[in-house]
């Protein structure tokens, strides 16, 4: 399949590991990427603060070059970057007066935007065709799937299956192998982008979904944005210091974890590049039951 | 003037300029309380988001003066739950990405809050020099702007080695539509 890519800042810096595993399972699951030329910062967590027509202007001119390469849909993997992609298309298409007005800023067409998509939108359409026969490691661990905010919210952007319990992830766990924990935290916030400026509100609340998950058997949490892991993996001395004691658990990419499965080597997935060690406890690998593959077989 | 500054008539209620600004109706708001109940953050606030909305309901000038001057408007994360869970559908997000815009132009901002906006500000600093994000320069930025020189000091040398920090930043190539597309938004936050 071949869509569109906007990589998104933290791709080549802070999360380069989430890129470079992306890349690395993309051959694997037949994803063919294109990127936009020459793209710009979406504006994040930054522009909406302060400058509502900014907040527009620069995710608007990633939409308007990519409409220009002629992309229809666009893998957009971090989750903020696909809020503020996805949110400005819609809000241009409901106003068509603010739409010209912004096209007027960037000095290109938005008459073609396209479609973005989040991580969990594209895994889903390429997984079940694709994936099976193909799993050398079953990802045979506890997992707590976290989604954080900006997957799942608003309702009206994201069209997620349940705002509040999401099962998209859980259910690309288990394909590969592992075991999901049902917990609380699913869905609640890790602080963003308060990380820099009130690093001491990020530990804290980082400590709440740490421990909930922890003290419900996982092994491992897996993540699908860049915030989400800088904010758990990068910033653990800030959440032991707010929980008062150490927590180890890895923070895992999906796109890593997936990796994995599929047996290519932690190197390549960048896992070498997490603050918090990836170790997991070894498991004798289970089969894992493919349903379709089962069918193939019979 | 921003399409922003322009809708924000002399002397109207907040409440009213916020309507014809964002569309965001906040007198829909019937006190439920759970906005409040579900934010990460109600804890640390002045005014938790059901009785911001209240403030503003009331249209009184001293009401709309406490709003701006919150701390809690300066804290909210945009995680949306907020939205996700408003039975009126009222979209607070927008509402606190009003009251800060409202805040910094009106030289209202809470002194608690003064690191946040710097960190903004240094954030779309370095997207207007280069276009996308660059951490060094991100934090160069904020240091200088906060005089926080000691912060996560200990931790460059980490991110450098494990490869998360590039020392050089990744430019756009057309930084001219660039700068043209912030000559073009800039509102009063923007200017020195």
């Amino acid at each position: 399949m071949k869509m569109g890519y906007f990589p998104g800042c933290s791709m080549g810096g802070s999360s380069r590991e989430y890129g470079e595993s992306l890349l690395a399972i993309a051959p694997e699951l037949d994803l063919q990427l294109e990127e936009i030329h020459d793209w710009n910062c979406c504006g994040a967590s930054a522009a909406h603060n302060l400058n509502k027509k900014l907040s527009l202007a620069l995710p608007a001119r990633n939409l308007g070059l990519a409409g220009q390469q002629q992309l229809e849909e666009l893998l957009v993997p971090c989750a903020a970057c696909f809020s503020r992609l996805a949110g400005a298309r819609h809000e241009l298409h409901q106003d068509e007066a603010l739409r010209h007005e912004i096209e007027g800023v960037i000095e290109l067409p938005l008459e073609q935007m396209p479609r973005s998509l989040n991580i969990l939108d594209v895994l889903q359409k390429v997984f079940p065709q694709e994936l099976n026969g193909r799993l050398r490691h079953p990802f045979a661990h506890k997992v707590a799937c976290y989604y954080g905010c900006l997957l799942v919210r608003p309702p009206a952007i994201a069209q997620f299956d349940r705002p509040e319990d999401p099962q998209v992830m859980d259910q690309i766990m288990q394909r590969i192998g592992a075991e999901p924990i049902d917990w609380a935290f699913k869905t609640e916030c890790c602080g963003a982008g308060m990380s820099i400026p009130r690093t001491d509100l990020v530990g804290a609340l980082c400590a709440k979904i740490l421990e909930d998950a922890v003290s419900r058997g996982a092994e491992a949490i897996i993540v699908a944005c860049p915030m989400c892991h800088s904010n758990l993996d990068m910033r653990r001395s800030a959440i032991n210091k707010a929980a008062g004691k150490t927590y180890d658990i890895p923070v895992l990419y999906i796109t890593q974890a997936i990796g994995l499965a599929l047996g290519l080597p932690p190197k390549k997935l960048g896992l070498h590049r997490h603050i918090v060690p990836v170790r997991l406890p070894e498991r004798a690998a289970t089969p894992v039951l493919e349903p379709v593959s089962a069918q193939e077989e019979s | 003037m921003s399409a922003h500054a322009a809708s924000v008539v002399q002397g109207a209620a907040l409440a009213d300029s916020l309507h014809s600004s964002t569309g965001v109706d906040v007198t829909r708001c019937y006190q439920c309380g759970k906005c409040s109940a579900g934010c990460p953050l109600a804890g640390e606030m002045d005014y938790p988001s059901s009785v911001l909305m209240r403030l503003l309901q009331t249209r009184q000038p001293e009401m709309d003066e406490k709003a701006l001057r919150s701390h809690s408007i300066w804290l909210c994360l945009s995680c949306e739950t907020c939205f996700c869970r408003c039975p009126m559908e009222i979209d607070i997000p927008k509402v606190s990405d009003f009251l800060r815009a409202e805040a910094v132009r009106q030289k209202k901002v809470h002194p608690a809050a003064r690191n946040i906006l710097r960190f903004h500000k240094s954030f779309l600093d370095v997207i207007h020099y280069a276009g996308r994000l660059y951490e060094v320069g991100l934090i160069a930025d904020y240091k200088s702007r906060s005089w926080n020189l000691i912060q996560d000091v200990a931790m460059a040398p980490v991110l450098f080695f494990k490869g998360k920090l590039k020392p050089f930043p990744h430019l756009v190539k057309n930084r001219r539509a660039l700068h043209k597309l912030f000559k073009k938004t800039q509102n009063e936050e923007a200017r020195p």
